[in-house]
This record gives C-alpha cells, sequence and structure tokens, in this order.
C-alpha cells in the first residue's frame, strides 16, 4: 500500500490531490467563519451587533451570503470582452489559493516542499494583479477601469518593499524554504528567539505593505466606494463578485500565514517546554488576521497620492537600507549571531 | 509516459499556441495576456528543467513586472491596430522570404554543429552535483564572478541615471506640495476660532 502511493504515478497523484484538498477544503471553510469575524470585529468597535441573524449568533451568515451569490444571474454590461471578464475574477481565486502550496502548517505539513517557496509565493501575489486589471478593463466602463488602474499600480508599489523585507529574512537563514525559515527561529529563548525581534521595524513594514498588497483598508483605494463606487468590482454580479471576494480574503488569509511563517516562528510554541504544533500557526493566523481586522475597522482611509509617496519614498528607502544593515549584522555576526541563522537552518 | 514528459509537452503547447495568438489575436489586450501564458509555460519548463530560481525569476520579473507595463501601454494607446494590419499583406511576401532565410541560415549553423571533445572537460563553471540550484547560481554570480557581476549592475546603474535625467524636468510654473511642510503646519495658526452671535455677523 505504502509502494502504491509513493512509487506509481496514480499513487503520487492521488496522495497529492489529498493533500490538496486537505489545505483548500478547510481553508475556504474556516474562510467563512473569518468573515464573519472580521464583520464581528468591525461591528464591535462601532459598538453595533454585526452580522446575528443567520444561526446562532449570526454564525451561518456567510453561507448564507454564499447561497445567495450563486443562485443570482450573472450580468455582462455592453460590450464586455466577455472571456476576459469571466477569467478576471477566476485568476484572482486561483492565484491567491494556489499559493497555500508551500505554506507549512507544521515540521514536514506541506504540499509542496521546494527551495524556492518563498520566492514562489512573492512570484504569485505578484500574478494576482492580473486579475485586477483584466476584471477592470473587461468590464468596458470607466469607473472599474479607473479602479483597476490605480490598483495595479499600489499592488506593483508595495510589492518591491515586500521583496526587499523578505530578502532581509532570506539573508539571515541562507534558505528560502519556509521549512528552513522557521527551523531557523528555533532558539532557547522561546518568542524571543524569533524573527520578530531581531528584525522588528520590518514587521510594522511588511504588515502595512501586506496590507495595501491585499486592497485591505485602509489602503482600499482600488475600491473606494467614495470615489469609484467600487472600483474593478463595479459590473460585477453573482458569481464573479464572489470568486473576487474569496480570492481577496484568501490573499489576505495568505498574507497572515506569511507573517506567521516569517516572523512569528510558524509551528513553534511560543513558551520554552511546550510542545510545537498546528495549533500554534493556526492561532497566530487568528492573530495577525485579528490585527489587519482592527486596523480596518480604526484606520481612516489614505488619499491616494499619500500612499504613493510612503510606498516609494519611506517604504522602499527603509527596506532597502534594512538589507544592506542586516547583511552587515549577519557578515561579521553581531549582536550573538541574531542575524545570522545559517548553521541552523541552511 | 510519465508525469514529468506529460507536463513537458502541456507547458510546450502552451509556450506555443501562446506565442502564435499573440501574433494573430485582433485585440492587442489579448495578444499581452497570450503573451503572459507563454511566459508562464516557459517558468514551467524552467522548472522542468530542474533551473527553479530562473522560473520564480522569470514569473517575478516578466510576469509580475514588464508584462503590467506592457499592459498598461496597450490599454491607454489609442491605436487603430486593425488599420496597422491592413498593411501586412503588403509586406508579407518580404517577411516570410527573411524568416526562410533566417531558418535556413540557423539549420545550416545548427546541422554542422559539433562539439569537441575537449569542451566539456574545459568549462569554467561546471554545473554542481551537491549543490542547489539557487546557491549554486550565488556561487557563480557572487564568489567567481564577483567583479563582472558588479560591472553589469554600474552599467545599468548608469543607463538608469540617464534614463532619469534624459526624461526629469522641473516645471516652475506649477504648484507643488511640500509634504514636511503640510505636517508640521500648527492649527493654532492656521485657523482662528470665532464666537459669532445670533443675527450679527462678523
Amino acid at each position: 500500500m505504502t509502494d502504491f502511493f509513493s512509487t506509481t504515478n496514480l499513487g503520487i497523484f492521488l496522495l497529492t490531490l489529498g493533500q490538496v484538498l486537505l489545505v483548500v477544503v478547510p481553508l475556504l471553510v474556516a474562510l467563512a467563519f473569518l468573515l464573519y469575524a472580521d464583520r464581528k470585529i468591525w461591528a464591535a468597535v462601532q459598538l453595533r451587533r454585526g452580522p446575528n441573524v443567520v444561526g446562532t449568533f449570526g454564525l451561518l451568515q456567510s453561507f448564507a451570503d454564499f447561497v445567495k451569490y450563486i443562485v443570482k444571474e450573472i450580468v455582462y454590461p455592453a460590450g464586455a470582452d466577455k472571456p476576459v471578464f469571466l477569467l478576471a475574477p477566476m485568476v484572482s481565486l486561483v492565484m491567491a489559493v494556489i499559493a497555500w502550496a508551500v505554506i507549512p502548517f507544521n515540521d514536514g505539513w506541506v504540499v509542496s516542499d521546494i527551495n524556492v517557496a518563498i520566492l514562489y509565493v512573492f512570484a504569485v501575489s505578484s500574478l494576482e494583479v492580473y486579475g485586477v486589471i483584466m476584471g477592470g478593463w473587461a468590464s468596458n466602463s470607466k469607473y472599474p477601469f479607473l479602479g483597476s488602474l490605480r490598483s495595479a499600480a499600489q499592488m506593483i508599489s508595495y510589492e518591491v518593499s515586500i521583496g526587499l523585507i523578505i530578502i532581509g529574512i532570506i539573508i539571515s537563514t541562507g534558505s528560502m524554504n519556509f521549512g528552513d525559515i522557521v527551523r531557523a527561529q528555533d532558539g532557547a529563548y522561546g518568542i524571543f528567539s524569533w524573527y520578530w525581534l531581531p528584525h522588528f521595524p520590518m514587521l510594522f513594514l511588511f504588515l502595512i505593505s501586506a496590507m495595501a498588497e491585499t486592497n485591505r483598508p485602509p489602503f482600499d483605494l482600488p475600491e473606494a466606494e467614495s470615489e469609484l463606487v467600487a472600483g474593478y468590482q463595479v459590473e460585477y454580479s453573482s458569481t464573479p463578485f464572489l470568486l473576487f471576494m474569496i480570492g481577496e480574503y484568501v490573499a489576505i488569509v495568505l498574507m497572515c500565514a506569511l507573517v506567521s511563517v516569517i516572523f512569528l516562528g510558524g509551528w513553534l510554541s511560543p513558551i520554552p517546554g511546550l510542545p510545537d504544533g498546528i495549533l500554534w500557526m493556526l492561532g497566530k493566523i487568528c492573530f495577525v488576521f485579528f490585527i489587519f481586522a482592527m486596523v480596518k475597522a480604526i484606520a481612516p482611509r489614505y488619499r491616494y497620492d499619500q500612499l504613493m509617496r510612503i510606498g516609494w519614498k519611506v517604504f522602499l528607502p527603509m527596506s532597502l537600507g534594512w538589507v544592506v544593515l542586516v547583511a552587515f549584522f549577519a557578515k561579521f555576526e553581531l549582536f550573538g549571531g541574531a542575524y545570522a541563522r545559517w548553521a541552523i537552518g541552511g | 509516459m510519465t508525469v514529468a514528459a506529460l507536463a513537458f509537452y502541456l507547458f510546450a503547447i502552451c509556450v506555443i499556441a501562446g506565442g502564435l495568438f499573440t501574433v494573430i489575436s485582433r485585440n492587442p489586450v489579448h495578444s499581452v495576456l497570450w503573451l503572459i501564458l507563454a511566459f508562464l509555460s516557459s517558468a514551467g519548463l524552467f522548472v522542468l528543467l530542474g533551473a527553479e530560481f530562473v522560473a520564480m525569476l522569470l514569473i517575478i520579473v516578466y510576469v509580475g513586472a514588464v508584462a503590467v507595463l506592457f499592459l498598461f501601454v496597450v490599454m491607454m494607446l489609442d491605436v487603430d491596430f486593425a488599420e496597422l494590419r491592413g498593411s501586412m499583406a503588403q509586406y508579407m511576401p518580404l517577411a516570410l522570404l527573411i524568416g526562410v532565410i533566417l531558418l535556413m541560415q540557423l539549420g545550416l549553423a545548427f546541422g554542422v554543429w559539433e562539439t569537441s571533445e575537449q569542451a566539456e572537460a574545459l568549462r569554467a563553471a561546471v554545473t554542481p552535483t551537491d549543490l542547489q540550484n539557487t546557491a549554486a547560481l550565488g556561487v557563480i554570480l557572487y564568489d567567481d564572478y564577483f567583479l563582472l557581476f558588479q560591472l553589469a549592475g554600474l552599467i545599468l546603474l548608469v543607463a538608469m541615471v540617464g534614463a532619469i535625467v534624459l526624461t526629469l524636468r522641473h516645471r516652475k510654473d506649477i504648484k507643488r506640495q511640500n509634504v514636511l511642510e503640510q505636517m508640521w503646519r500648527d492649527p493654532a495658526d492656521a485657523m482662528e476660532l470665532k464666537d459669532v452671535k445670533p443675527g450679527q455677523g462678523l
């Protein structure tokens, strides 16, 4: 039986398919509740009740929304480019989901344990911009087009600083594999061995860049209800809109998982002595998602020129300078070798 | 047929189809989208070759940045591509002739190509077997050929500075925002609160 799954083509295919389903299905179910949590947190900050009608405490609200989206009619705008119009939401969702292939949930619990995992996530998240551009262009309408242009410029700008922050982590670890990155954070001091401490300023830069990259408030300028109605999504209805929305939230949760893995030690336990495990990883993802939700509730939306100014004139020089600093610290093994952990990870 | 062979044929067909439709599709935006498919599939071919670092760079640089700029330009330009295509038939024989000649030359060159027996042994950078692909590339770029790498970077930097110098112009006749000045502005200096009595005005 073991032979069948490790040697024959069909066996490997079935095994991989099972692993993929094991990641994607719980992810999408969890997403329904994260969406609900997002709305509840937002409501609590604004002293409202939030969804509370469908199911106990409104727990089934996301499923009711799901059914509603599915059964509505798909409206095509006149003069829309139909194939591209339908392709855009699919690209958006697929690109967000396939990045999960390299995220480790526990030591060795990863669908595809590749050498260049961090570059893979970066590459796939840079493809997410196509869903937005294609959607805006194919709608054959002014607001979506303006929204998609804004969004593309924003996503590309913040990818640059995310890439530079990631380079600092790669220098510290000496490997681009997520497993190695987490193992390099395993130290005697528990929570204080993780990368958030040596790479402290970059944690905040990464969080903010991740919000801008996923078009999350306070950087939701592509959607900007007050100016662009809903940006690139204006003409979308029914299932295509649902795909866009799921894609957006999967990308947000992916960013939460990325923060957990590269800054918060993935599956490692914060207190030395307690067993490591998948529960820590899931807990950290939820914690980072909570921060995302709180920022959405608290911070007002940025003006577009401010957003671009921060991206290019503040974040880019800061993260670039940090790469040089980290390279210096790592080369001369300063601070007790906190920046040079090749022996542990690589 | 193994999975690798299956994947190879899938990617190869996608590259060829992507390239073909880039040329023949009527809508320029569709052309760029087909081009992106070709890029992605060639990244898949690189992965099959065991060059995963190059594959990821191809996606990040070409698909993630260059093709987005292509798409921007094509969406913004108001060029009537149908009209441009109209005159294509006129140049077709010449283009075909050049294409055939190029193909023949390439065929002649590669048809008689023979690798010297010593060439294998004389290679300066032999592909290492004990290192990962990414680490091997790093050793070649940053250890073996460090100076050449730095010089290449310098040439790119000069080109970038040149492009900026050529296109940057400071206009004196428009107002600009000074962000620091805006941020340091004190509300007490900027506004004054007055208690206005009803019916009197200021």
